[in-house]
């Protein structure tokens, strides 16, 4: 204590400052308490990824097995299926979902007619608001070979009923990815609009002056504007990449589709619950395995980002 | 700027028309599935089941909808879920408003380190598992409890709300009560709520958005019929196809279930999207704001 009141002479010392802080701490009661135990009490329940939980023993009182769990999900068959699904799936989504976004802010902020921008604007984030649920239940009835609106569409256009596009294993990649494009396109557009929205109008006189085309002005003075904030959304992206949207997955797998639909969080849940007698240590040890690669990346990118554009989030 | 479009028209001009072409193509993929779903959600079970429908109602009928409001089912999971999102967004408010002013208060010491207990959830959690044991050790299961406590907080939300303090009460301001002797308790409910109209309102609708959609915790700790949210419901019918013909209350429309069985799920697509549509003109302001007091941060 003395220590710090050589550092800072004129402030109170530690005691008088906690105490005069009490208010703040009663305010901080309630949410402290929820952070204890619904965020970091589950945190140590991760203790079970080396234990075998048993429910009589509780999750102390299982037996420690070290990493048994893990060679256990590594040396199953379906560690690299559900691996490489994830994966597929997640950077799919990443490389359309990411950029998709960008071209359309940028696009919508050059277009001359700004009533009609806004319009546009409002219409394409409603989609984001529709549940997982809803959506899901929307794919179903619209991509249906004989009722929805491909199956209509594929007879109207060539007179013969359409196959099942639901019932293809190698085609649920694309319709997760590009569904997931329809409803949030115009939500993670926001972001780039407003940024664009604040781009100092004097940077677009003098390009003009320069005989800058309005397509030039879009490469060399809208896009720069925006890249601190595309970067940012880059990492954050990145650090979520292996949650693949989980509740979606779950929704749109049917039977004819598992091989290509179960990712890591899919199965972690199957593992655990779903199953006659769930797994809990084996569950627990996979969605640690996912949660760790997760927060891995993150900081990879987050470090990279420093290192080439100054751009970091911690 | 006139005189620039003359200047540049010609390339500007194709530039423009491209543009215009690729927003206005987006903007009907983004709208035509939605169309087509009222549409269908009008129609007769047979225009419907023949793929007769494109843009408007085919045999005009509210078949779809009857079946949809005589269903207990679905009237029971819009109760509980009126309820949960209620309660829910309540706590959820509260929580973070008081967490979000207490944690602008950085001169108290700890704070800055409770921040970083905050944050460090964004990125890091115990999972399914370790959550489930949880709320079976506390006795939550199959309660409103389970749906309305884990996740009481969300760190992106909270970021937000304290950003928004931050940015929009001065600091003199707070000395300048706490000369007059107002503490920080007096301060927050004197001053600071009635400021943060604004942020509440974005938080209102973010966490009142996710409560109501909320399925994962439904589905894992609720499993009583009568505690049922509507994702729940809306699962069963829409994505198992499984609609039980007892609880339809009405003789007739249980003959027919099988036969406009598409028309009660489009019908059942728009009723769940109701009340968001309603409320959207309210919030629209608040939304874009909302994500844009986030990206401040960012």
């Amino acid at each position: 204590m003395s220590k710090e009141r050589l550092k800072n002479p004129p402030k109170k010392n530690l005691r008088k400052r906690i105490a005069a802080g009490w208010q703040v701490y009663l305010l901080l009661l309630l949410p402290l308490m929820y952070l204890i135990i619904f965020c970091y009490v589950p945190m140590g329940g991760l203790v079970l990824a080396f234990k075998d939980y048993t429910i009589a023993d509780g999750i102390w009182g299982s037996a420690w097995v070290g990493f048994e769990n893990f060679t256990t999900f590594f040396s199953s068959y379906k560690f690299p299926i559900v691996l490489r699904n994830t994966l597929t799936l997640a950077v799919y989504s990443l490389l359309v979902g990411f950029p998709i976004p960008i071209i359309f802010a940028l696009l919508l902020n050059a277009f001359p007619k700004k009533r009609y921008g806004k319009v546009v604007q409002s219409i394409t984030y409603i989609p984001h608001f529709i549940s997982t649920v809803v959506m899901v239940g929307i794919i179903i009835q619209i991509l249906n070979n004989r009722t929805g609106i491909y199956g209509n569409l594929y007879m109207l256009l060539t007179g013969q009923t359409a196959e099942d596009i639901l019932a293809k294993g190698n085609l649920f990649k694309h319709i997760f990815v590009w569904s997931g494009v329809w409803q949030s396109t115009g939500y993670n557009a926001i972001i780039y609009i407003a940024a664009l929205s604040s781009v100092d109008q004097s940077l677009h006189e003098a390009a003009c002056i320069d005989g800058a085309t309005r397509f030039q002005r879009l490469l060399y003075v809208d896009w720069p504007c925006i890249r601190p904030t595309a970067v940012i959304m880059l990492i954050l992206a990145a650090g979520g990449i292996m949650n693949v949207s989980f509740e979606k997955a779950l929704l749109m797998q049917n039977d004819l589709n598992i091989a290509y639909s179960e990712v890591i969080s899919t199965y972690v849940y199957k593992v655990g619950l779903q199953k006659g007698i769930g797994d809990f240590s084996l569950s627990t040890a996979i969605g640690m395995f996912n949660s760790v690669i997760n927060f891995i990346l993150l900081m990879i990118v987050n470090a990279i980002s420093k290192r080439l554009t100054n751009e970091s989030i911690f | 700027m006139k005189k620039n479009r003359k200047k540049t028209g010609s390339s500007d001009f194709l530039f423009y028309c491209i543009t215009g072409m690729i927003i206005t193509f987006f903007f009907l993929i983004v709208l035509y599935p939605v169309i087509f779903v009222i549409a269908a959600s009008f129609s007769s079970g047979d225009a419907v089941t023949a793929g007769k429908v494109f843009l408007w109602p085919v045999d005009f009928s509210l078949d779809g909808y009857q079946t949809v409001f005589h269903n207990s089912q679905v009237l029971t999971g819009f109760k509980n879920s009126f309820m949960y999102t209620f309660v829910g967004t309540v706590i959820n408010v509260t929580l973070t408003m008081c967490a979000a002013y207490a944690l602008t208060r950085i001169e108290v010491p700890g704070i800055n380190k409770i921040m970083f207990l905050f944050t460090f959830t964004m990125f890091f959690g115990g999972g399914i598992i370790p959550n489930y044991i949880l709320v079976r050790n506390l006795h939550l299961m199959n309660t409103m409890w389970a749906m309305v406590l884990p996740g009481a907080i969300s760190a992106y939300n909270l970021i937000i709300a304290r950003t928004f303090i931050q940015s929009n009460i001065p600091k003199e301001l707070h000395e300048a009560a706490e000369m007059d002797g107002c503490g920080d308790i007096k301060f927050f409910l004197k001053i600071v709520l009635p400021l943060s109209g604004a942020v509440i309102a974005v938080l209102v609708l973010f966490y009142g958005v996710a409560n109501w959609n909320s399925y994962f915790n439904a589905m894992l700790y609720l499993n009583d019929k009568d505690k049922y949210s509507l994702p729940i419901v809306l699962k069963q019918i829409l994505i198992s196809s499984q609609i039980d013909p007892s609880t339809v209350t009405d003789p007739e429309l249980q003959m027919q279930i099988a036969r406009i069985a598409n028309v009660i799920k489009y019908s059942l697509i728009v009723v769940a999207m109701v009340p968001i549509a309603i409320i959207y003109p309210f919030i629209q302001k608040y939304f874009v704001k909302g994500v844009m007091i986030g990206s401040i941060k960012g």
